[in-house]
């Protein structure tokens, strides 16, 4: 769906997007990481025929960006950062501009207003001053711009940007509902985002393309097999928990296994197991039939965030507010 | 054409939606009113000196004040064309819907015309007022109304190249007070560089007085309608939507 070769911008003197090529395929939802200032923004623009590339080449639904801009424009629906809305018009009105711009005529036009309007849950709003609108209400006002024409692909530039976290888990959920119909790419710095939302990720840093694969991929890549952390407490109050260790070191399928926590009632362990083989309940049984208390078990999953700090090397990732906020969400 | 009328009828809706239209409207009303009043008090006072001194009432005094109505007219557009235009791309671009436009299937001529033709309908809706009081002297008098359409043609034509220059300058910058400013000024130099040639007939003055907007009035307000300054005119809009696309082109190049 989207072909992205050796793409390049560049200004007076830096590179925003360094040689950059990736592949879409179509159906997919595709995020598309890196910190603030990576290319990101740069790179979508040049997709939707915003900026023209300084070298390389884009085609969408094969059509090169800059030898058919207007067959890209058609198939493309596209949300700046900044939903691009006239304060001064009605919802509505706003929603039948966009597409006539787009192209709708007449009674599809209506219908097309009708069904995004529903979708994007903005129907309460559709009488309403776009300037008057809450900033989730924008967001959306502005995802149903983007979809009014039933385009092929949909360009998301930070879709979440902005919003509280009820709204977050509502855009979330309308783009993945998305998925199928349209192909989407969409832009950020929130690595949760993108694990939740996404089958492939594209992470960019400084221009340049760190990496491209598939989320969970990139997951197992960075922690090759899946570590547990379990929390053991001892029965009649005190443990040892070299005790425990040796205990658990003894079920088949545990590679290692870590102190993580020590506490004179109970201790936490990472155990790490084999790839593939799930050895939970062995190591359930095992610490019970011990004599101990299985307090807590559960997988410590690398974040993408951490896949994302080893790729880039660097530590600019998402301001941490944003990330409590998102953890919040979930 | 149906996106050139879409985008129109945005512009149009956004003058009339804001307080914009109706201030100048009113601005404009005033303004004609009171001309029309001090040049009719002027007129019945020399009428009147011209009765007690027994000589002929002079028959053409309505012309001769429609004439002069209309000679204040470009006066008023250069305070007013820059208002009408200013925020055409400016605004635009500081809120970010200019990537609405060129990210849709619409070229930027049309965007580029949809505007412009606004900008015009608004002015000639300003004119209009102007003939408000001009159906006065037909309510009392019968003046000849073909020159006084063809000076509507050039008061129309000139204002259409003076907004295109402010459509122009509009997608200089995001920031509509020094778009305002800027055209204003442009305006102005156009309208006043023609003046070197009644004082000097050296040929660059009478370049920059054939550049100037003002001279080429004079044809069109005796109500003969000479081609040389309507393509003079012509040229003028031509340049300025010309100028308006190559701006908007440069921007993608450079943003």
């Amino acid at each position: 769906m989207i072909t992205v070769k050796e793409l390049t911008k560049r200004y007076a003197r830096n590179a925003a997007v360094d040689h950059i090529s990736f592949e879409i395929q179509k159906g997919q939802i595709v995020g598309f990481l890196g910190p603030n200032g990576a290319g990101k923004t740069t790179t979508m623009r040049m997709l939707t025929c915003f900026l023209p590339p300084t070298a390389g080449t884009a085609t969408v639904a094969g059509f090169d960006v800059l030898e058919e801009p207007m067959e890209v424009k058609k198939r493309i629906g596209y949300l700046p950062e900044t939903p691009p809305l006239y304060p001064e018009m009605m919802t509505g009105e706003y929603l039948s501009f966009v597409g006539g711009l787009k192209g709708l005529r007449g009674a599809e036009l209506k219908q097309r207003i009708d069904y995004v309007s529903e979708r994007c849950a903005i129907a309460d709003v559709r009488n309403k001053q776009l300037g008057k609108l809450s900033k989730g209400y924008r967001q959306r006002v502005g995802l149903a711009q983007a979809i009014i024409h039933d385009p092929e692909v949909l360009i998301l530039d930070e879709p979440t940007a902005g919003l509280d976290p009820k709204q977050i888990n509502e855009t979330r959920d309308l783009i993945k509902s998305l998925a199928g119909d349209h192909t989407i790419i969409l832009s950020t710095h929130i690595l949760p985002e993108v694990e939740q939302t996404c089958q492939q990720v594209i992470i960019i840093n400084k221009g340049k393309l760190v990496a491209t694969d598939t989320v969970d991929n990139l997951q197992s890549r960075a922690r090759g097999a899946e570590p547990v952390l379990v929390e053991v407490a001892g029965r009649n109050g005190s443990l040892d928990p070299n005790v425990v260790q040796a205990r658990i070191a003894k079920v088949s399928g545990v590679n290692r296994i870590v102190l993580k926590q020590k506490q004179p009632t109970h201790s936490t362990f990472e155990v790490e197991t084999q790839k593939d083989q799930f050895v939970r309940g062995d190591l359930a049984r095992a610490i019970v039939e011990a004599g101990w208390d299985l307090n807590e078990m559960r997988s410590s999953a690398v974040s993408l965030e951490e896949v994302f700090l080893q790729l880039t090397g660097s530590q600019e990732v998402a301001p941490k507010e944003e990330a409590v906020v998102t953890g919040a969400s979930k | 054409m149906r996106n050139v009328w879409l985008i129109w009828r945005k512009e149009m809706r956004s003058y009339f939606v804001s307080p914009v239209a109706y201030v100048l409207i009113v601005i404009c009303a005033l303004f004609f009113g009171f001309f029309f009043w001090s040049l009719l008090q002027a007129y019945l006072q020399f009428s009147m000196e011209a009765q007690m001194r027994g000589e002929m009432f002079p028959m053409n005094m309505p012309e001769e004040i429609a004439r002069r109505l209309f000679g204040n007219v470009p006066v008023t557009g250069l305070f007013i064309i820059p208002l009408i235009t200013m925020r055409l791309f400016a605004e635009e671009k500081r809120t970010g819907t200019i990537e609405l436009l060129t990210t849709s299937p619409i070229r930027d001529g049309e965007v580029i015309l949809g505007k412009w033709l606004a900008a015009t309908t608004m002015y000639s809706c300003l004119l209009l007022m102007s003939a408000l009081n001009i159906g006065f002297l037909f309510l009392y008098s019968r003046p000849d109304w073909k020159p006084l359409l063809v000076t509507y043609l050039g008061l129309f034509l000139q204002a259409a190249g003076l907004l295109a220059i402010g459509t122009f300058i509009s997608t200089l910058t995001k920031n509509q007070i020094i778009a305002g400013a800027l055209t204003f000024c442009a305006n102005l130099l156009i309208f006043v560089c023609g003046w070197v040639g009644e004082y000097n007939s050296e040929t660059w003055a009478r370049v920059l007085a054939y550049l100037s907007v003002s001279t080429h009035m004079e044809s069109f307000t005796r109500g003969t309608l000479d081609s040389k300054d309507a393509i003079y005119y012509l040229t003028l809009i031509l340049v300025g939507l010309f100028l308006t696309a190559r701006s908007l082109e440069s921007l993608r190049w450079r943003s």
